[in-house]
């Protein structure tokens, strides 16, 4: 399986979601956000740190690159995309996935291992995990704050689109507690933390993040079986 | 050459944590007859012809499209005088 991992101006976090993709037993193909070219990949990953300065909002530029150009009809068309931190960013903000991410609660940039619980685990990305499992997650993020209308909030909860909440009170004033979304297909996934950072317990807290990326390519094995 | 505001607001419903802190701030300056403080952007758009209906309604577009997130703020547009 070939995963694609766009790298904008300001991307902080590709390498590492390039390595967690090997570390999955996936090759990590790198995409260019000045490309209008996906390269031909199963899926791809949208990684943290910051696009285009984040001038205007976080992601509100980046949205309209040409490698998302090609991204958006592809993940609508069923291609399993995940967007980390500045990646869910730009996902909400390219509509694949609905609401918005804002400045957290607090003010204070947040940067803390957090304890997650996943609430679906069935999309293309949690599908290794079990419904209700602890994840020790790294967050790291200064406009975090999930943030949607009532009618909207109703609907996630009602039809299982909330794909990982904060375990406890969340952090940074996040609406009911989430941290992470999918689109009603549930092959495009967004969330705050950062799994990529937590794939061996060498370098992150946990191997819990390791999850995501397996998930995707037992997926895609699955389909093509 | 004509100009056109366009101010974007956070919707009432979303938090401000920007204004609180901005509110805070007042107080301890000794402003106390600010009760409340909201954040916002101001645009100015400078166009090549003039600000009739059809420019307006060209820039509502990019304000819905671009400047403002709908799902968390709400705009306004006017020409500058």
């Amino acid at each position: 399986m070939r995963i694609g991992v766009v790298t904008f101006p300001g991307s902080l976090d590709d390498t590492d979601a390039a390595r967690a993709v090997r570390y999955a037993g996936a090759e990590a193909v790198p995409l260019w956000h000045a490309d209008r070219d996906l390269r031909g990949v199963d899926a791809v990953i949208l990684p943290g740190g910051f696009s285009y300065g984040d001038y205007l909002r976080c992601g509100a530029i980046a949205r309209f690159s040409p490698v998302m150009a090609e991204l958006v009809p592809a993940a609508k068309a069923g291609l399993p995309v995940l967007g980390i931190c500045n990646g869910f960013q730009i996902l909400c903000e390219a509509h694949l996935l609905p609401g918005a991410l804002t400045r957290n609660a607090g003010l204070r940039f947040i940067t803390r291992d957090v304890p997650l619980t996943v609430a679906n685990a069935s999309t293309a990305w949690t599908n290794g995990y079990e419904s209700g499992q602890q994840l020790l997650v790294p967050l790291k993020s200064g406009e975090g704050a999930y943030a949607a209308g009532p009618a909207t909030l109703d609907e996630l909860e009602r039809t299982g689109r909330v794909v990982v909440r904060y375990a406890g009170a969340a952090p940074n004033g996040a609406a009911r507690g989430i941290a992470g979304i999918c689109d009603e297909a549930g092959t495009v996934v967004g969330l705050m933390p950062h799994p990529e950072h937590a794939i061996d317990p060498l370098t992150g807290p946990s191997a819990d993040g390791l999850g995501f990326f397996t998930s995707v390519v037992t997926a895609f094995a699955g389909a093509r079986g | 050459m004509a100009r056109v505001i366009v101010d974007v607001m956070l919707k009432p419903e979303i938090h401000d944590p920007q204004g609180e802190a901005v509110l805070s701030a007042t107080r301890r300056l000794g402003f106390g007859g600010v009760t409340g403080v909201r954040q916002g952007k101001r645009f100015e758009l400078e166009l090549d012809g003039p600000a009739d209906s059809a420019a307006l309604a060209a820039i509502e577009e990019l304000a819905r499209e671009l400047l403002a997130n709908p799902v968390i703020e709400e705009f306004s547009l006017h020409p500058a005088e």
